[in-house]
């Protein structure tokens, strides 16, 4: 017995389900986070603001592409992060997941609301018009859309609970729209370009060009981590708010003395 | 004589065949001729979203105007836009009836799963809502000016796209049943997740119209048709155990 069974036991996965644990063990690193998130956004920023070549055809307008782009991957991924913990709420009946999951609903639909709003105005100037009904934006305005669903649909319920799960359901149908987004612009050819990021070849884009928005991309990422964590650790105290510990650490000593 | 449930139409006789059945795909027989007796019964039920389809249709001419060659550029989109409309009017009251007076609960604690009487239902919603739709699409598509190679694309296509929407529409349908006042809800939650069935639906019709070939988009409706009856119902099995605890 003991350490070989403790390291093979699910105990430190059981533990992670324990919102005073998580909410404990995230504020020694929190303001690291969060620090290093803001100093990555702000050298991309400089960087890809100032300091990049201008582009051959398009000029100094192509510079949105520096938040454009970010926001548009963390959307995605966001909506992944969401339906993942809703599917570990669902299988293993953790109450923290859920509280991920409706931590990251409206961090995702911002993210979508920011790229497609960055988008509109990037579009003015180079495509002459602010909105055109192509693949690849028809299907992040659809995921808006879920992301709007899945916000509408947790709050309906009077039981918090049950909110949880028919919102993690939902969150999972809605997960056949994401490689759809994705691989749109290669299935149809549409007006929006068609990926220059890849993985396994090398990019398109000039390197003076992709080392800033590789900087912007990891500092959004950060930033999303950042905020996803704030977000949690706001939802565990207002769920957990008649708990001792909570009480305990907003000041409150006695049972008398709540809200 | 209206009747709302399994209860109420076939009483305890509907009730002990279906819980005495045998270990074989049991009741789907039984449960599929209830529920469609019952829905040939509600005659508003039919008739509604059918009226609403037709109604709104000829409201569009008056509001865009009657140019034959704009109408006829629109006719597939504005077609397919109703139906789906008038098949997400009819998804709210697919389990409302069964949820009130408890017998949802009663197939939910049957040895059975649940994904049979689902299927059942949707698939009897599907006869009594959308094929009747289908079948009405070419008269107006006539009334639209639609050019003629669309009519039987138009019909097929609505054929087999407004059962992948009952299927799908299903899942909002039994996600919302426990909602004492859901409102819009329902349609906020499905309208996103039947943007594909309506996008190749449309996109079937106008290709015959431009002459091309429609054999994909008809495959593609197919294909989502076979995954939704696949998955659906088991989405909606879960939302029903979820909404009953609520």
């Amino acid at each position: 017995m003991g350490i070989g069974v403790r390291i093979l036991s699910w105990q430190w996965f059981h533990r992670l389900g324990s919102p005073r644990w998580f909410y404990q063990k995230t504020s020694a690193w929190l303001p690291w986070l969060g620090a290093s998130s803001l100093l990555l956004l702000a050298v991309g920023i400089v960087w890809g603001l100032g300091f990049a070549p201008e582009d051959f055809k398009q000029g100094n307008s192509y510079r949105i592409i520096y938040i454009h782009v970010p926001a548009a991957f963390l959307a995605l991924a966001g909506y992944y992060i969401m339906a993942i913990c809703g599917a570990i709420g669902l299988i293993w009946k953790m109450k923290l997941s859920f509280v991920v999951m409706r931590a990251a609903a409206p961090i995702g639909a911002a993210l979508t609301f920011i790229s497609l709003f960055t988008g509109a105005v990037w579009g003015k100037p180079t495509w002459g018009t602010y909105w055109v009904w192509d693949a690849r934006i028809t299907s992040m305005l659809i995921l808006f859309l879920l992301y709007l669903g899945v916000m509408a649909l947790s709050g309906a319920f009077s039981r918090e609970q049950s909110g949880d799960k028919a919102s993690a359901l939902l969150a999972l149908v809605g997960t056949v729209n994401i490689p759809i987004i994705y691989k749109s612009v290669d299935w149809w050819f549409t007006l929006h370009q068609p990926a220059t990021l890849k993985l396994t070849e090398a990019s398109t884009i000039d390197p003076s060009m992709f080392y800033p928005l590789i900087t912007m991309i990891a500092g959004f990422y950060l930033f999303y981590a950042w905020v996803l964590t704030l977000h949690t650790r706001s939802l565990i105290l207002q769920r957990e708010w008649r708990t001792q510990w909570v009480r305990e650490l907003l000041g409150q000593s006695s049972p008398a003395a709540k809200i | 004589m209206r009747a709302d449930s399994l209860e109420q139409a076939g009483g305890a006789a509907v009730a002990a065949r279906v819980n005495s059945a045998p270990a074989r795909v049991p009741g789907f027989y039984t449960l599929f001729r209830t529920e469609f007796i019952l829905a040939v019964r509600r005659r508003s039920d039919i008739a509604n979203p059918l009226l609403f389809f037709v109604t709104v249709l000829a409201m569009m001419p008056l509001g865009i105007g009657p140019e034959p060659e704009m109408l006829a550029r629109m006719a597939a989109g504005l077609i397919w836009v109703m139906a789906l409309l008038a098949t997400l009017l009819s998804q709210e009251s697919l389990f409302r009836g069964d949820y009130e007076d408890g017998s949802l609960e009663q197939l939910a604690l049957q040895p059975q799963p649940l994904y049979f009487p689902v299927l059942a239902k949707v698939v009897v919603h599907w006869l009594v809502t959308g094929l009747p739709l289908a079948l009405l699409s070419p008269l107006l598509g006539m009334m639209l000016n639609l050019g003629a190679a669309g009519y039987w694309p138009l019909f097929a296509s609505l054929a087999l796209g407004t059962a992948s929407l009952s299927l799908i529409g299903a899942v909002g349908a039994a996600l919302t049943v426990a909602l004492r006042r859901p409102g819009l809800l329902l349609a906020l939650i499905i309208m996103p997740l039947y943007v594909p069935v309506l996008i190749f639906g449309t996109g079937a019709v106008q290709a015959a119209l431009d002459g091309y070939d429609y054999g994909p988009q008809m495959a593609i409706l197919g294909a989502i048709l076979a995954a939704a009856a696949a998955l659906a119902p088991l989405a909606v099995a879960g939302a029903i155990r979820i909404s009953l605890e609520n």
